[in-house]
């Protein structure tokens, strides 16, 4: 029993557990160091982890918590534990969980000093970290869907952390319930995973699959069909969580919590499980080609969308918003074109710059006093000298600009893009257009923000803590050179290692144009958006203003999505319970006892105690009868 | 024998308390909570010191009662009513802490209606004669319904009215399966009973038993509550005090589960099969109705008493796909909503002690004065959606997944209830505890906590370690 494996999430479940227990009689002090240095203590283990994994044979570790439950159906019955796998694909992520984990918790715990709820907040961060240790180190589905849940739970305390404020409420909710659309479809997938292969364990099932994808033409066809199916609602789980199309409308909104949670959950670590999710998963839609091809395809239209609409927010954290989301595009696009790897890379040093950017873009909102607006910002290279300038690392990486961690993955996957038998050229000009707008909106977003005049009056108000710098020049290294570390993932996706490649003839351009294109970028933001970098050339009386065309509002809305689905879900479903509030199977109840009610009305007007009444009664009854029986 | 003296014994502590309070005010829920941690340790002692495991029923006592009828008075436990009886005494001991403010006026009598409802729905679960089970499944109801006329809210008379005529109604129905039936056996055997293992044995033909099994049916699905009969739940869970809601969704609704299962399906397994997918259809509309209704309300207690008619449905749909893996997600969904659906009400009381009004719209931001109170919130509307690790999320996902095997395309349609939890759920614990601040209230007290906190572990603990459920067969 590896007791190392086994503890790693309980170090910030303890930590989770006294700050909610003690509350508010913590100090300041004493919050900040359990709910820190439990996820320094967990960093630590996982590098031990690492350490320990490479020199395991076949580099997987796997630990036994405790039996869950048993669940069986005709094939048999399979135990469901609380079982820990740690294999390559799950390293790279409970390093990343565990390590920008630590550096956003050291910066928030300074961050986030004068808010009154701190030690709420730092719980909730650290009951995330549980939730989401356990989703990658889950070995069933079933334990990997109760980390997700967690994860999603976590992500609504937090994004309604502020919960006075209505705003905040609304998109705590929109984000749980959208997301819990996803993954109702993931239960589903679940269900037919279980119905088809009587396990939930995913090593066994990556095996069933595939032994039940060399049997017989016959059973083929109905096994196949099952694998289709079971990948399609996996991935509507997984575009659920990693806000992509047609469920990607969550993640600008979820911006309402605080910027440390920005940069842990809606960047680096939850919005990308779903990327994780189908990564770990790859054995069952390897099978279903057709399933591949969509989630590329998906993750090409959501790259586009989110760039396009990105070069329209005026907001800084939802310009990243968007560009995270632009980003999981990518990460999506790698994983459907087969590039495993790839796309992992890439999850993990966009985990390293999307961090970096939202703490920066965290600690110019403070030294504004919390001022999100773009259009009022400015010039503040001068200014902030510090956090400029690590800003502009986070946007280099982000333009995948060559020699940053950004340029080795966003390079591996178009490079493999073009000769994948789930892409294809098509997608490969898609993800280079993607390319192109990321550097024109970086571009942009460095300009309003960090060149021309200030746009502000206020001084600025600096917060020197050299805890804070450090964590954010430490994710600055990590975003400039973690395109350096070695990801060896051969092990995990070894299965994808014998498909066939295809036979398609690379053009020898291919290369240039993907590493020249951010280039372009950048000088046609540099002509086009001349007005925002040298502010002071414009005249006197004129006020730097966003473009409020209808166009340009409908891009920064999310291209319309959010009044489709109001349209089509919200108001029916709310107008469908309005109409409906008294319930109508109660009032058909209702009307025996309104038919009862009228006959007790219409007897009591007939007891009416007066004598004439009875007894002109008693005349008619005798004459009718008489008439009856006479006739 | 031990189980009759505990019933009389609830019987005469009902009385002692009712007479006591007459004389020391304050005495009669002391009298009340002692008397049922007593019984309830003593019947834990004897199921424990059995000598068998009850996976079968086994009869405790057989005494004849109405002779010239063959009816007797016999007495059975199995692992069913075990678990039944034993999430009756925890709600029990619940029910007897939320009253412990709230109840002010006859005091003495409520303790006694309260202990001999408990009396009446152990008999319930015990009784295996089924003109004893008819008897308990009155006795059990006439002093429910004089907890929610006497200390209900508002518009209690009526609540309670409507209550007592449906389950009367549909009793009535079940009156005759159950004469009809006792005469079936007097047909086949030449003698008339109405011992349910008797009955067991009985090979009745389809043609007949279908019948019989509609009267056990209807009476049982009212209790349930499945759509179109559900609507007494609403007003009687609204209308009752905190504690009649309690044991309300708790206990009762589940003597409607025991009954399918033990009166209906293993009784007419035939019929049952073929009635199978109306019942299950039936399931599917509470389900997604359930949801629907939830979430339009304004009223904390509706909502909560709508979300449990969601909640039953898919135990109406795990029950009639007869399938061993969602019998158990059926069972432990039972036991699951009993805590949870309990500690919601147990909630609203606690919210209707400090502002006086159920309503949605006059709550929000509690959670700023009372942040405890919202973390136990959040927790219990997180079971009521299926958060994973707590109890409700084991007995959906047995359910769901042993129903897929069955009717796939009904499970995708019941799947389709975790979206509909979850917006109700939000709706409630967000209007109710996130927002501006309306007002300020008082945070959980030390009785208070402790309600929550057992409620919370109990949750937990079937979450994450289901086996303590799960290890017993129920007689599958």
């Amino acid at each position: 029993m590896n007791v190392l494996l086994a503890s790693l999430p309980f170090y910030p479940f303890l930590s989770f557990l006294l700050l909610i227990v003690f509350g508010k009689k913590l100090s300041w002090r004493l919050a900040a160091t359990i709910s820190v240095s439990s996820m320094a203590i967990s960093a630590l283990v996982s590098a031990i982890l690492l350490f320990e994994l490479s020199a395991t044979k076949n580099q997987v570790m796997t630990v036994n918590l405790w039996h869950w439950f048993e669940l069986s159906n005709a094939m048999g019955s399979s135990d469901v534990n609380v079982r820990f796998y740690l294999d390559g694909l799950s390293a790279v992520m409970i390093s990343v969980v565990t390590g920008v984990g630590f550096l956003i918790h050291l910066f928030a715990a300074i961050y986030m000093k004068s808010d009154a709820n701190f030690s709420r907040f730092m719980a909730y961060m650290n009951l995330f970290i549980v939730a989401m240790l356990i989703l990658v180190l889950a070995d069933n589905l079933a334990l990997l869907y109760l980390g997700w849940e967690g994860v999603g739970l976590c992500s609504f305390l937090l994004i309604g952390f502020w919960y006075q404020e209505p705003s905040n409420v609304l998109a705590a909710r929109k984000a749980f319930i959208v997301t819990r659309i996803g993954d109702t479809s993931m239960a589903i997938g679940l269900l037919l995973l279980f119905n088809s292969f009587g396990q939930l364990n995913i090593e066994a099932v990556t095996v069933l699959a595939e032994q039940a994808n060399s049997l017989s033409a016959r059973t083929n066809a109905e096994s196949a069909d099952n694998i289709y199916w079971i990948a399609l609602l996996l991935l509507g789980g997984a575009v659920g969580k990693s806000a992509q199309l047609p469920l990607q409308t969550w993640l600008p909104d979820a911006m309402a919590g605080p910027t440390p949670v920005s940069a842990l959950i809606h960047a680096a670590t939850m919005v990308t499980a779903g990327v994780y999710l189908i990564a770990r998963m790859h054995g069952i839609f390897l099978l279903a080609p057709e399933v591949m091809n969509y989630v590329a395809w998906l993750g090409a239209l959501t790259l586009l969308l989110a760039g396009i609409a990105a070069l329209a927010q005026t907001d800084i954290k939802r310009v990243l918003a968007y560009s995270t989301m632009s980003q999981i595009g990518y990460m999506m696009l790698a994983l459907g074109a087969g590039a495993w790897s790839a796309g992992v890379f890439h999850l993990m040093t966009h985990a390293f710059f999307k961090a970096l950017l939202f703490l920066t873009a965290g600690a110019v909102i403070y030294a504004l006093h919390h001022q999100q607006n773009l259009f009022k910002m400015g010039g503040l290279l001068k200014k902030l000298p510090f956090e400029s300038s690590l800003f502009i690392i986070g946007l280099i990486c982000l333009m995948a600009l060559p020699g940053t961690s950004g340029f080795f993955s966003k390079e591996a996957i178009i490079a493999q893009l073009w000769s994948s038998d789930t892409a294809g050229p098509m997608l490969w000009w898609c993800a280079i257009l993607g390319a192109l707008l990321t550097s024109i909106y970086s571009c942009r977003l460095f300009f309003l923000g960090f060149l021309g005049k200030a746009r502000f009056n206020e001084n600025v108000q600096l917060e020197k803590s050299s805890l804070l710098r450090t964590s954010l020049i430490i994710l600055a290294l990590l975003s400039l050179f973690g395109g350096l570390i070695p990801l060896d993932l051969t092990l995990v996706f070894s299965s994808v290692m014998n498909l066939p490649l295809a036979q398609l003839t690379e053009p020898t351009w291919l290369h240039t144009v993907a590493i020249i294109t951010p280039f372009i970028g950048m000088v046609f933001s540099w002509f086009y958006f001349k007005s925002y970098r040298i502010y002071h050339l414009a005249s006197k009386e004129h006020i730097l203003q966003p473009n409020n065309g209808r166009f340009v509002v409908f891009c920064r809305q999310g291209l319309g999505f959010d009044g489709l689905y109001k349209k089509l879900f919200i108001m029916p479903y709310q107008w469908l319970a309005q109409i409906n509030k008294n319930d109508i199977f109660d009032q058909i109840m209702m009307l025996n006892s309104w038919y009862v009610g009228l006959w007790h009305d219409a007897l009591v007007l007939v007891q009416n105690g007066s004598l004439r009444w009875y007894l002109a009664a008693f005349g008619l009854a005798i004459m009718l009868l008489l008439g009856v029986s006479l006739l | 024998m031990t189980l009759t003296c505990i019933m009389l014994a609830l019987l005469f502590a009902g009385g002692l308390a009712w007479r006591a309070e007459n004389h020391w005010q304050g005495s009669a829920k002391w009298l009340a909570l002692i008397a049922l941690a007593l019984l309830a340790t003593v019947f834990a002692v004897f199921v424990m010191s059995a000598s068998n495991d009850f996976a079968q029923l086994q009869v405790l006592s057989r005494v004849s009662w109405i002779e010239s009828f063959n009816i007797e008075y016999s007495i059975a436990l199995d692992q069913l009513s075990i678990v039944l009886i034993a999430l009756t005494w925890l709600l029990a001991i619940i029910c007897v802490l939320v009253s412990w403010h709230e109840i002010q006026s006859n005091v003495g009598f409520y303790y006694f209606n309260l202990l001999l409802t408990i009396a009446g729905i152990i008999g319930v679960f015990v009784a295996v004669d089924m003109f004893l089970f008819f008897f308990f499944w009155e006795v059990m109801l006439l002093p429910m319904t004089a907890i929610i006329a006497i200390w209900g809210h508002e518009n209690r008379q009526f609540a309670a009215l409507k209550f007592f005529i449906f389950t009367q109604v549909s009793s009535l129905l079940m009156l005759v399966a159950i004469i009809g039936t006792g005469y079936f056996h007097l047909m086949q055997t030449g003698q008339l009973s109405f011992y349910y293992p008797d009955w067991l044995l009985l090979d009745i033909p389809l043609s007949i038993s279908q019948y019989l099994m509609f009267g056990f049916f209807i009476a049982f699905a009212v209790k349930l509550p499945s759509v179109p009969v559900h609507s007494w739940l609403p007003d009687a869970h609204t209308q009752a005090p905190t504690a009649g809601s309690v044991l309300l969704a708790g206990v009762l609704l589940k003597t409607g589960a025991y009954g399918l299962i033990r009166f209906v399906i293993f009784l007419f397994p035939q019929a049952s099969l073929q009635f199978a997918p109306i019942a299950a259809t039936l399931g599917v509309v509470s389900i997604i109705y359930g949801a629907k209704m939830a979430f339009a309300q304004q009223d904390f207690k509706r909502l909560v008493a709508y979300s449990s008619i969601s909640h039953m449905g898919f135990v109406m749909l795990a029950l009639f796909t007869f399938n061993s893996t969602a019998y158990q997600g059926a069972i432990v969904t039972l036991v699951a909503h009993g805590l949870s659906s309990a500690a919601l009400f147990a909630l609203a009381g606690m919210i209707y002690q400090r502002i006086h009004s159920r309503n949605l719209t006059d709550m929000g931001g509690f959670w700023h004065s009372a942040p405890r109170m919202g973390g136990f919130a959040l927790a219990f509307a997180g079971a009521a959606f299926g958060l994973p690790g707590l109890a409700n999320f084991i007995g959906e996902f047995f359910s769901l997944v042993g129903a897929f095997q069955v009717m796939p395309a009904f499970t995708i349609i019941a799947a389709l209830g975790l979206i509909g939890s979850a917006i109700y759920g939000m709706v409630l614990f967000q209007t109710s505890f996130q927002g501006a601040a309306k007002q300020e209230i008082i945070d959980l007290q030390l009785r208070e906590l402790l309600i929550c906190g057992s409620l919370l572990l109990m949750l937990l603990a079937i979450g994450l370690y289901p086996t303590l459920l799960l290890k017993f067969s129920f007689g599958v």
